[in-house]
C-alpha cells in the first residue's frame, strides 16, 4: 500500500508543497521570472522582432534605442554585424534552456539508471561506477568539459554531452546513497520477499523515496549547465556561429567592450538574471520538498 | 641547463639593477615567440621577437623597402647575374654572456656559411635541431636556386646561384637569412643542449637577449655592436594578447609601443592626448582562398560565383571600419606594376545564384568557411568577416559552418588544403612583386607550393614567374606581372578582399619609430622621452 | 589519525591511477593521429612521420605504451609538449606559481569576506541586511565570471583607470627573476620599491572575479551552519547562563559552525583551481588555465595530457589535505569513517 501511495501522491501532498513552497517570497519571484523566459523560449519565433542571424548592415553597432543614437526598429540595439540584440537575446534564451533542460534530463536518466544499478547490484560493479564518478570528480569541470569538446569538435549537442558528463558524479552519487538507504528499510525486504521483481521494486518503490533531492538536484543543476556552456562558448568551444548563444555572443563582442558597451552588457545580463532566477526557485524547492535541508 | 639558464639572468638582473636610471621601451606585442630562430618561424610574432638580436647580410632600412648592406659592407653580382661576393663588415661583435656563451672571435664568412647550410644541408649538424623545418628558405625557391655558398677568406662569401634571380638582394634581406653565431652552435652542442640555441639566441643586432618568460615578457638590454649604441637602453616586449588590454597598457604607460590596435578603439585614440596614432597604407592583402582541389570549388566559374556573392564593400565598412582599400589584384597598389586595368568582379548575388545552379551546384550545399583566430594587419576580425560571408552565401543558397584553430595549427592545416574556404592574407617582405605572386605559385611538377593554399595551379602563371624572376629588365617584369594579374583574376586563385591601412598608436613620448610596410618591428633608433 | 590517512591515501590511488588510464587513452581518442595530422606540413616526409612516430613511442604495441607512460609518470617524464619541444613538467612548474597565488589570493578574498558576511547574515536573521547579503550572495553564486570580469575591466580599468587590465606586474619599472614564481613574494625579494604595491594592483581584479563564486558560496553556507549551532542546545544554555552575544557568537557558535565551511573551502579551491581558466583568459594571466586553453587550439596533446594529469593530480592533493584537516579538527570522523 505504501508503494501505490507514493507513485500518486494524493492531492493533499501537492498542495501542501505548493504550500510551502508559496511561502517563500523569492522562490515565487524566480519561478514567475522562469517562466517567463521559458515562454519567451517557446513562442521566440512570433515575439522576435527579427530574424536573429539577419545582418543589418546599414544599422551595424546601434545603441539601445532609448539613448541619442538609438532607433526604435532595434529596442536593445545591435551588435557589431547589425544583428538586432533583442531578437538574438530571445532566440539565445531557447539555446541556454535548451542545453539546461537537455543536460538535466539525460544526467537525471544516466545517473538513475547508473546508481539504482550500483545499489542494487553492488560489489565489483558498484566500486568501478564509483571509481569513474570519482575520477571525473577529480577533473577540474571546465577542463574536463573543454577537453571533451576538443575530442568532440565544437557544436550544440556536443556542448550537452561534455556538460552532461561533468554533472553527472553528482546525480549518481546523490541517487545511489539515496537508493542505499532505502534498500536497507524493511518494507523493502518486505517486498523482495514478497517476490517483487528488482526493476519494479527500483522504479515503484526506492526511486520515488529518493525523488525529493534528485529533483532539487536537477532545478540547480539546471542553472549549473547553462553557466558552464556559457563559459564554453565564451571560450569559443560552444555553439557555432550564428547561432545566438549567450557565451559567444559575449566573446563576440570583447573589443567593443570600450567603444559599444552595450554589445556586452545585454548578453551578460541574460545569463545571469536567468541563472539566479533558476537558483531562486531551485533553493525554494529544496526548502519546500525536503524540510530536512531546509536552511533558513 | 637550469645552472647556466640561472646564472646567466643573474647576471643580467645585476647588470640592469646597477644602471637605475636607464631607459626602457616597452612593445606590447600580441603573443608569444614559438622559438627565436628566424629561419624556422613564419608568423610576424616570432620574426619580430628576434629581430632584435639578429642581424643581415643585407637588410631593409627602416621604414622602408630599399635593401641596403649590414653585415655585408657592400656586394657585387657578376654580370651573368650567377655570382654575388659579399664583403663583410671587420670587427663585427657578437653578444657575450648570453646563456654563458663568450664569444672569442668576430663574425666571419664561416658564420655566414653556417646559417645558410642549416637550412639548405640535411647533413648539416643543426638541420634537424627543433624540429628542423625550414619553411621560408624552401617557399622562396633557395635550394632551387643556390648553386654553392663559399668563402675566398674570412671576410668574403661567395654565393653563386643556378639561375640569375632578380629578387635575390630582397629575399636575403628578410629575416630567414638571419646570421647566426657558428661558434654557439658549437659551443652548445659541445655542452649537449643544442635546442638551446633557438632558445636563447646570441647574434650581433642592436639588443642581446636577457631573458624571456612565455605569455608574460621578453626582455633585451642595448648592445654597442656595429651599428652603434640604439638610444634605450632596455627593451622590453610585454606580451599582451588582448588588443583592449594593450591600449590600456598603452594610456596607462606600462608600454609606449603596440602592434594592431582594435578597429572600434580607433577613434578613441585619435582623439587621446596622449597617443599619436600613426598609419600607413600597408604592403598587404587579405583574402578568401578557395580550394581549388575541393569540388566545387575546382570550377572556375563557381569561383567567379562565390566571389560575386560576397558583399565585400559591407566588409570594408563594418570590419575594417574603413581603414582599407577594397582589392582587386593580389598586390597592394603601392607596388610597381600593379594593374589598374584589372576589372572587379560585382557584388550580384542572383548573378551568382545563377551560376552556381548552371554549374550543378546544388541548393543548401555545404561547405565550410576557415577564419583565423588572431588579428592580423590583412584583417583586423577574421571571425566576423567568416559570419558576414557566412550570411552572403546563405543567400545563394550555400551553408557554410565556421572552422578555426589556434593560429600556427590554422596555418598548418590550410596549407595542408583541409579547408574548403579560408581566410588568410600576407604582408609582403621584400617589396617586390615576387614576394606577393610566390603564394599563387606552384613546382615545376604543378603541385602547389606550401604557401598556396588554394592550391590553384595554372602553369601559364607559373611559367611567367619563373620567366619575371630571372629578368632583371624593370618593364619587361611589369608587363608580365600585370599578364599575371589577368590570370589571377580570371581563375580567382582566391578572392582578394581588401589592403589594409596599418595602424600603430604609440605613446607621445616615442621618438623615431617608422612603421615597416612589411609589418615588422623594429627598435633600434627609437628613443622614448622621460 | 594515521589509520585514516592511510585509508584516505589508498582511496586515492585508484583514482589516480584511472587518471593515468584516462589521459592516456586520451590523445588516442582525438580524432587525426597526433603524428597523421601533421602530414603535409612543411619539411615533414614520410620518413620524418616514421621518426616522430617512434619518438613519441606511437609505434609500441598499445600495452607497452601504457606501461612507458606510467612508468615515465612515476619518474616525473610527463613528455615533452609538440610545439615548444619543452618539457612539459618544466612548463607547469614555470606556470603553475601564477595560477596557485593567484587561488590562494582568491579564495583567502572569499574567506576573509565570506565567513563575517555570513555570520553577520545569520545574527541578523530575517533583516534587511540578512536579506541583502543573501541575495548578493545569490547573484554571486549566479554570477558569469567571464562576463563579471569584462564588467571589471570595463568600469576599474577603462573609465576609472583604477586597475591594469592584465598581466602581474608592470614590466617595464620592475624586473626581477621569478625566485618563488609567486609574485607578491618575489617582488618583496626583489627589493625594488612600488614593486610589492604594483603587484598588488594587478592582482586585484582577477582576484575579485575568481573570488567571487567562492565569496558567494562560503557565505551561504557560514550562514545556515551558524544558525543550526545558533539553534542548538549548547548554545542557547550558554546565553541563558548571560554570557555576551559576541562571546556566544565568536567563541562556542562560530568554532563549530566552522567545521562544514572548511569543507566547503576545500571543494572550493579544487574548483578555482580549474575555474582559473577563464578567469586567466580574460585578464591574460599567464597560469596554467590559459595554457590548457591555448595548448587545445594548438593540438598540443601532449601538453594538454601532462597539463591535465597534473592539474588534477592538485586537485586531486588539495582534497585529500582538506579531507585531513578535516579529520584534525573534526576527529568524530576517524571513528565514523
Amino acid at each position: 500500500m505504501a508503494v501505490e501511495s507514493v507513485a500518486a501522491p494524493p492531492p493533499s501532498e501537492l498542495l501542501a508543497f505548493w504550500r510551502a513552497f508559496r511561502e517563500n517570497r523569492g522562490a515565487v519571484i524566480g519561478l514567475s521570472i522562469v517562466v517567463f523566459i521559458a515562454l519567451v523560449a517557446i513562442f521566440a519565433d512570433f515575439i522576435a522582432p527579427h530574424d536573429p542571424i539577419e545582418q543589418f548592415r546599414d544599422f551595424t553597432k546601434r545603441p539601445p534605442a532609448w539613448t541619442e543614437k538609438g532607433d526604435w526598429q532595434f529596442l536593445l540595439g545591435t551588435d557589431a554585424l547589425g544583428r538586432d540584440m533583442l531578437s538574438r537575446l530571445i532566440h539565445g534564451a531557447r539555446v541556454s534552456l535548451f542545453i539546461g533542460l537537455m543536460v538535466m534530463l539525460v544526467s537525471i536518466v544516466v545517473g538513475v539508471a547508473l546508481g539504482l544499478s550500483a545499489a542494487w547490484f553492488g560489489g565489483l560493479y558498484d566500486v568501478a561506477v564509483l571509481r569513474v564518478m570519482d575520477l571525473i570528480m577529480s577533473i577540474p569541470s571546465l577542463v574536463l568539459a573543454i577537453l571533451i569538446m576538443a575530442i568532440l569538435s565544437p557544436s550544440l549537442t556536443n556542448t550537452i554531452i561534455a556538460v552532461t558528463v561533468v554533472y553527472l558524479p553528482r546525480y549518481v552519487r546523490l541517487v545511489r546513497a539515496s537508493a542505499l538507504a532505502e534498500l536497507s528499510k524493511d518494507y523493502v525486504t518486505a517486498a523482495k520477499v514478497a517476490g517483487v521483481g528488482p526493476f519494479r521494486l527500483m522504479m515503484r518503490t526506492v526511486l520515488p523515496n529518493c525523488m525529493a533531492p534528485l529533483i532539487v538536484q536537477a532545478a540547480l543543476g539546471v542553472s549549473d549547465a547553462i553557466l558552464e556552456a556559457a563559459g564554453l562558448g565564451f571560450l569559443g568551444l560552444g555553439a557555432q556561429p550564428p547561432t545566438p548563444e549567450w557565451g559567444s555572443m559575449l566573446a563576440d563582442s570583447r573589443d567593443l567592450i570600450v567603444s559599444h558597451p552595450h554589445v556586452m552588457a545585454f548578453p551578460g545580463l541574460a545569463i545571469l538574471i536567468t541563472v539566479v532566477a533558476i537558483n531562486l526557485m531551485g533553493d525554494g524547492l529544496r526548502d519546500a520538498l525536503d524540510p530536512k535541508l531546509k536552511r533558513s | 641547463m637550469k645552472k647556466t639558464m640561472f646564472a646567466a639572468a643573474l647576471l643580467a638582473a645585476t647588470a640592469l639593477s646597477g644602471a637605475a636610471s636607464a631607459k626602457s621601451l616597452a612593445y606590447c606585442s600580441e603573443g608569444s615567440p614559438e622559438n627565436f630562430s628566424p629561419s624556422m618561424n613564419t608568423t610576424g610574432t616570432s620574426l619580430d621577437a628576434a629581430r632584435p638580436v639578429y642581424n643581415k647580410l643585407v637588410q631593409f632600412e627602416p621604414g622602408s623597402t630599399t635593401p641596403k648592406p649590414a653585415l655585408a659592407e657592400s656586394f657585387t653580382i657578376s654580370e651573368d647575374g650567377l655570382t654575388i661576393t659579399f664583403k663583410l663588415r671587420a670587427g663585427v661583435k657578437f653578444h657575450s654572456g648570453v646563456n654563458g656563451f663568450t664569444p672569442s672571435r668576430d663574425l666571419t664568412a664561416d658564420d655566414v656559411i653556417w646559417s645558410f647550410e642549416r637550412q639548405w644541408k640535411a647533413d648539416h649538424p643543426y638541420a634537424k635541431v627543433s624540429g628542423g623545418a625550414y619553411d621560408y628558405f624552401n617557399d622562396m625557391g633557395m635550394p632551387d636556386s643556390l648553386d654553392s655558398i663559399t668563402k675566398t677568406d674570412d671576410l668574403t662569401v661567395v654565393m653563386k646561384l643556378k639561375a640569375p634571380n632578380a629578387p635575390i638582394i630582397a629575399n636575403l634581406a628578410m629575416d630567414f637569412a638571419t646570421i647566426h653565431s657558428a661558434e654557439y652552435a658549437k659551443f652548445l652542442m659541445d655542452k649537449g643542449t643544442p635546442e638551446q640555441f633557438d632558445q636563447m639566441p646570441v647574434g650581433t643586432g642592436s639588443f642581446q637577449f636577457v631573458d624571456y618568460q612565455k605569455d608574460a615578457v621578453i626582455r633585451y638590454k642595448a648592445f654597442e655592436g656595429w651599428a652603434g649604441k640604439p638610444k634605450v637602453d632596455d627593451l622590453i616586449y610585454a606580451i599582451t594578447p588582448d588588443p583592449t588590454a594593450r591600449y590600456a597598457k598603452l594610456k596607462a604607460n606600462e608600454c609606449q609601443v603596440m602592434i594592431a590596435p582594435n578597429p572600434a578603439d580607433l577613434e578613441a585614440m585619435g582623439k587621446d592626448p596622449d597617443v599619436n596614432l600613426m598609419s600607413q597604407a600597408g604592403l598587404n592583402i587579405g583574402y578568401l582562398s578557395m580550394n581549388a582541389q575541393k569540388p566545387p570549388f575546382d570550377k572556375p566559374e563557381v569561383r567567379q560565383a562565390i566571389a560575386m556573392a560576397i558583399d565585400r564593400d559591407a566588409i570594408l565598412k563594418e570590419v575594417y571600419q574603413g581603414a582599407g582599400q577594397k582589392a582587386k589584384n593580389p598586390i597592394p597598389p603601392t607596388m610597381w606594376s600593379y594593374d589598374e586595368a584589372t576589372v572587379d568582379y560585382e557584388y550580384n548575388p542572383e548573378k551568382a545564384k545563377e551560376i552556381l545552379k548552371a554549374a550543378g551546384v546544388a541548393e543548401g550545399l555545404a561547405t565550410d568557411i576557415w577564419w583565423m583566430p588572431v588579428q592580423r594587419p590583412y584583417n583586423p576580425n577574421a571571425k566576423r568577416i567568416a559570419e558576414m560571408m557566412q550570411s552572403d552565401l546563405a543567400k545563394v543558397g550555400l551553408t557554410a559552418t565556421l572552422v578555426s584553430f589556434e593560429w600556427g595549427e590554422y596555418r598548418k592545416r590550410l596549407q595542408a588544403g583541409e579547408h574548403q574556404l579560408g581566410l588568410l592574407g600576407w604582408t609582403g617582405d621584400n617589396g617586390d612583386p615576387d614576394n606577393f605572386f610566390f603564394l599563387a605559385g606552384c613546382d615545376k611538377d604543378g603541385k602547389p607550393a606550401g604557401q598556396n593554399i588554394s592550391k590553384w595551379c595554372d602553369p601559364k602563371f607559373n611559367e611567367l614567374m619563373l620567366k619575371a624572376r630571372s629578368s632583371t629588365d624593370m618593364a619587361e617584369r611589369t608587363k608580365i606581372y600585370q599578364e599575371m594579374q589577368k590570370l589571377h583574376h580570371d581563375g580567382v586563385a582566391w578572392l582578394n578582399i581588401a589592403h589594409s591601412t596599418v595602424f600603430e598608436p604609440t605613446r607621445k613620448s616615442v621618438s623615431g619609430y617608422k612603421i615597416s610596410p612589411f609589418g615588422a618591428h623594429e627598435f633600434q633608433n627609437v628613443d622614448v622621452a622621460e | 589519525m594515521f589509520r585514516f590517512l592511510l585509508k584516505r591515501l589508498a582511496l586515492t590511488l585508484p583514482t589516480f591511477l584511472a587518471l593515468m588510464l584516462v589521459t592516456f587513452l586520451m590523445i588516442r581518442l582525438v580524432p587525426g593521429d597526433p603524428i597523421e595530422v601533421r602530414r603535409g606540413e612543411r619539411g615533414i616526409t614520410p620518413e620524418r612521420l616514421e621518426q616522430l612516430r617512434h619518438e613519441m613511442g606511437l609505434d609500441q604495441p598499445v600495452l607497452k605504451q601504457f606501461l612507458d607512460y606510467v612508468w615515465g609518470i612515476l619518474n616525473g617524464d610527463f613528455g615533452v609538449s609538440i610545439v615548444s619541444r619543452t618539457p612539459i613538467l618544466d612548463e607547469f612548474i614555470k606556470l603553475f606559481p601564477a595560477t596557485l597565488e593567484l587561488t590562494i589570493c582568491a579564495m583567502t578574498f572569499a574567506i576573509a569576506l565570506g565567513i563575517p558576511a555570513g555570520v553577520y547574515a545569520a545574527t541578523r536573521r530575517g533583516g534587511v541586511a540578512d536579506q541583502t547579503l543573501m541575495g548578493l550572495a545569490l547573484t554571486g553564486y549566479s554570477m558569469p565570471i567571464f562576463w563579471w570580469g569584462l564588467l571589471l575591466i570595463l568600469v576599474m580599468s577603462n573609465t576609472l583607470g583604477l586597475t591594469p587590465v592584465s598581466g602581474r606586474i608592470d614590466l617595464i619599472k620592475y624586473y626581477f627573476q621569478p625566485v618563488t614564481g609567486f609574485m607578491l613574494i618575489d617582488s618583496v625579494l626583489s627589493g625594488q620599491k612600488g614593486a610589492f604595491l604594483d603587484a598588488v594592483r594587478h592582482l586585484i581584479l582577477p582576484m575579485i572575479v575568481l573570488g567571487t563564486v567562492p565569496l558567494a558560496v562560503i557565505a551561504r553556507m557560514t550562514r545556515s551552519s551558524m544558525l543550526e549551532i545558533l539553534g542548538e542546545d549548547y548554545v542557547r544554555t550558554a546565553r541563558a547562563k548571560g554570557l555576551s552575544a559576541a562571546r556566544v557568537v565568536g567563541v562556542h557558535a562560530l568554532r563549530n559552525a566552522l567545521i562544514p565551511v572548511v569543507t566547503v573551502i576545500g571543494l572550493q579551491t579544487g574548483t578555482l583551481l580549474a575555474g582559473a581558466v577563464l578567469t586567466e583568459t580574460i585578464f591574460s594571466w599567464p597560469g596554467v588555465g590559459k595554457w590548457l586553453i591555448e595548448s587545445i587550439g594548438r593540438r598540443d596533446y601532449p601538453a594538454l595530457q601532462g597539463g591535465i594529469m597534473l592539474i588534477s593530480t592538485m586537485v586531486i592533493l588539495v582534497n585529500l589535505a582538506v579531507d585531513l584537516l578535516y579529520g584534525l579538527i573534526n576527529p568524530r570522523i576517524c571513528h565514523g569513517g
